[in-house]
């Protein structure tokens, strides 16, 4: 960690916070607390400075205009860059996970991305709505994905980065593969509190921050009724 | 009117009759369906010749048209499409069923607004507010604004009722007009009903920068769109009418949220020459809405009803909730929307000190979220289970749309 407490930083509420996206901040942030991790919490508006010194920094979903707009001034800023070069964690959801790549679309023009993820996005032929699951990169170490999808974008992933998972319902980047990540960057479809259902995913993060090996566990009763009860439906939804 | 809409007037009533003698449901949808089917402009006939309101918005367009049919009731007879068949077929079913009335208030789903101005030539449009509701198959806010002020152009000569403290109501209810056509912006008069909710509204929608905000104030930093001067406002427990009188209003129903409801109608009513002071003791009759605010006595509790559907009314209930045992029950069926996500966009922290519950088929997601928060709950799988863990004294429970049914199902369908 940059200081003595975890800094989390939520880039752009303003412009890119659609379905609940204030979620995986609030449980990165309950989850370190937990543990007895100092936190501090940012939320950084559109028309302010990046700090480059934070140790997570998530970037939510949104509609068209506020993406572009938002891509925009990251890159002008440069905030971010000079984070992921010092080796912070970036978590980007739906609309700000495509902007993580080099190009993606809206209202119907091609916009330049940040370039820290090598995978690039364009229009799908028709809209993803409903549940996602995956199983995710067993490097990762996590058990499989579940989550709520709603975007119009495909995703095409190139050599520099991995997928996050691979879809066993749903549509993710192209009906194959959900999401992906490189190094500390982790990108994914399942939108708003992705961290909600995917406690271990929160986890990951937490541990890509601060460097531990491992976190003490904490009770997730809750999140796995949640967990047992989607993959229940997707199976009934499937059957 | 001619006679196939008279045939299709007469055929879409005897269907609703027919709908609800068989019990299912109360007919408002089903009879203006056929109707449509027999006579397509069967709306716009039924419309002809009465003097109409719209109302429409995300959240309060239920009460609000309640209130405002007790308003208008005033001068005459209104139609009104109570049910809350908010879509052109309830409103359909509504004016066949009341017959010849000089006066309708409609409330309207904000997806059909550009129709039914083009099908009922209304006399006052209301513009309630925007905020982000069912996601997953809703139109976004701003794209939701945008289809308002195109469909306002084309009506230069309804009068707006349009709440000030939204911004993207403001600007969806002042569109720039199209002299080429010779059509000019439709007059508009604002009301202040306060707005809780300001997460849907931080760019802005005209030029894309930051809206400021200063108590109830608030302005763009990057174009002239600005908070305009409310003609109606909300002022302790009354309202302010443009001549400056303050009018006090008793309502049997909760929270901050009706008053400004209550100030709303009053701005609607006054379109058609109604005297706020003539109307407000009209307003005070209204109890419940289709079972929202409902008190129902069982077991020595007294149980309220609270419809919440999205952000921006799950902070309004818990506004009007009394601090008291609460149940929270939350499904994500199909008239609920899918996606529960917007959970996490609610802060439930009033909540704590309170005994909660929760329940319904989406209780895991609710739990989850309250843990979160830090708010302590207790999990019942039936609303008996609810009822039995509770003191006697009062229950609130605060539940959205099909939660709410299947509660309102166990308290007999309660009004």
């Amino acid at each position: 960690m940059s200081t003595e407490s975890l800094r989390i930083v939520w880039i752009y509420p303003d412009l890119l916070s659609t379905y609940g996206d204030r979620g995986n901040l609030l449980i990165l942030a309950r989850r370190a607390q937990l543990r007895g991790m100092p936190v501090e919490v940012m939320e950084v508006r559109s028309d302010q400075r990046l700090p480059a010194t934070a140790d997570i920094y998530l970037i939510g979903g949104g509609e068209d205009g506020p993406q572009a707009l938002g891509a925009q001034r990251l890159r002008a800023d440069g905030g971010l860059h000079r984070a992921v070069a010092q080796g912070s964690v970036v978590f980007g959801v739906c609309a700000g996970y495509q902007l993580l790549g080099t190009s993606f679309f809206a209202k119907g023009v091609q916009c330049a991305g940040l370039e820290l993820l090598d995978l690039s996005s364009d229009r799908g032929p028709s809209r993803a709505v409903g549940e996602l699951a995956g199983d995710i990169d067993p490097r990762l170490g996590v058990p499989a994905l579940t989550g709520f999808e709603n975007h119009g974008g495909r995703t095409h992933l190139g050599p520099g980065v991995s997928p996050l998972a691979r879809v066993t319902a749903g549509v993710g980047n192209d009906g194959a593969t959900e999401g992906a990540w490189r190094g500390k960057l982790l990108g994914t479809y399942s939108h708003g509190p992705a961290l909600a259902r995917n406690p271990a995913l929160a986890d990951l993060l937490l541990r890509w921050a601060t460097g531990a090996h491992q976190l003490p566990p904490l009770d997730d009763t809750w999140a796995e009724r949640l967990r047992a009860e989607r993959r229940a439906a997707v199976a009934a939804a499937r059957a | 009117m001619p006679l196939r809409a008279k045939v299709a007037s007469s055929v879409s009533r005897t269907a609703a009759a027919l709908s609800r003698a068989a019990g299912r449901g109360d007919g408002s949808v089903i009879g203006g369906w056929i109707g449509l089917k027999i006579d397509p402009d069967l709306l716009a006939h039924l419309a002809a010749g009465r003097a109409i309101a719209l109302v429409s918005g995300t959240n309060g367009k239920t009460t609000t048209t309640r209130l405002t049919t007790a308003a208008v009731g005033v001068l005459g007879r209104v139609a009104t499409n109570s049910f809350g068949a908010n879509m052109p077929t309830g409103h359909t079913s509504a004016l066949a069923k009341a017959g010849s009335t000089p006066y309708a208030v409609l409330e309207v789903d904000e997806h059909y607004l550009a129709q039914v101005l083009q099908a009922t030539e209304p006399h006052v449009v209301a513009l309630l507010n925007l905020s982000r509701d069912q996601l997953d198959r809703a139109k976004e806010v701003a794209m939701m604004a945008q289809l308002w002020r195109a469909a306002l152009v084309n009506h230069p000569d309804v009068r707006v009722v349009a709440n000030a403290d939204d911004p993207m109501v403001v600007w969806a209810a002042t569109p720039p007009g199209d002299p080429a056509r010779g059509l000019r912006p439709p007059h508009v008069t604002w009301f202040s009903a306060g707005q809780r909710w300001h997460d849907d509204s931080w760019v802005c929608p005209e030029c894309g920068h930051t809206i400021q905000r200063n108590g109830e104030q608030w302005w763009c930093s990057g174009c002239p769109l600005r908070r305009p001067q409310p003609q109606w406002a909300v002022e302790d427990d009354g309202v302010l009418d443009p001549t400056g009188a303050w009018h006090k209003v008793t309502l049997q129903l909760p929270g901050k949220v009706n008053l400004g409801n209550a100030a709303t109608a009053l701005a609607i009513a006054a379109e058609f020459g109604v005297r706020p002071v003539d109307a407000v003791s009209r307003l005070g009759a209204v109890t419940s809405i289709a079972g929202r605010y409902a008190q129902v006595d069982r077991d020595g509790r007294n149980i309220r009803l609270l419809l919440a559907k999205n952000p921006a009314s799950w902070l309004e209930a818990f506004d009007m909730a009394d601090v008291a045992p609460t149940l929270l029950s939350i499904n994500a069926r199909d008239p609920d929307g899918l996606d529960t996500s917007w959970l996490f966009d609610v802060d439930f922290a009033p909540l704590r000190g309170r005994q909660v519950m929760i329940t319904g088929d989406r209780a895991y997601d609710l739990a989850v979220r309250l843990d979160v928060n830090g708010v302590p709950f207790q999990h019942v799988r039936t609303f008996g289970e609810a009822v039995r863990a509770v003191p006697p004294g009062r229950l609130e429970v605060i539940a959205n749309y099909t939660a709410f049914q299947d509660i309102r199902a166990e308290l007999d369908r309660v009004n």
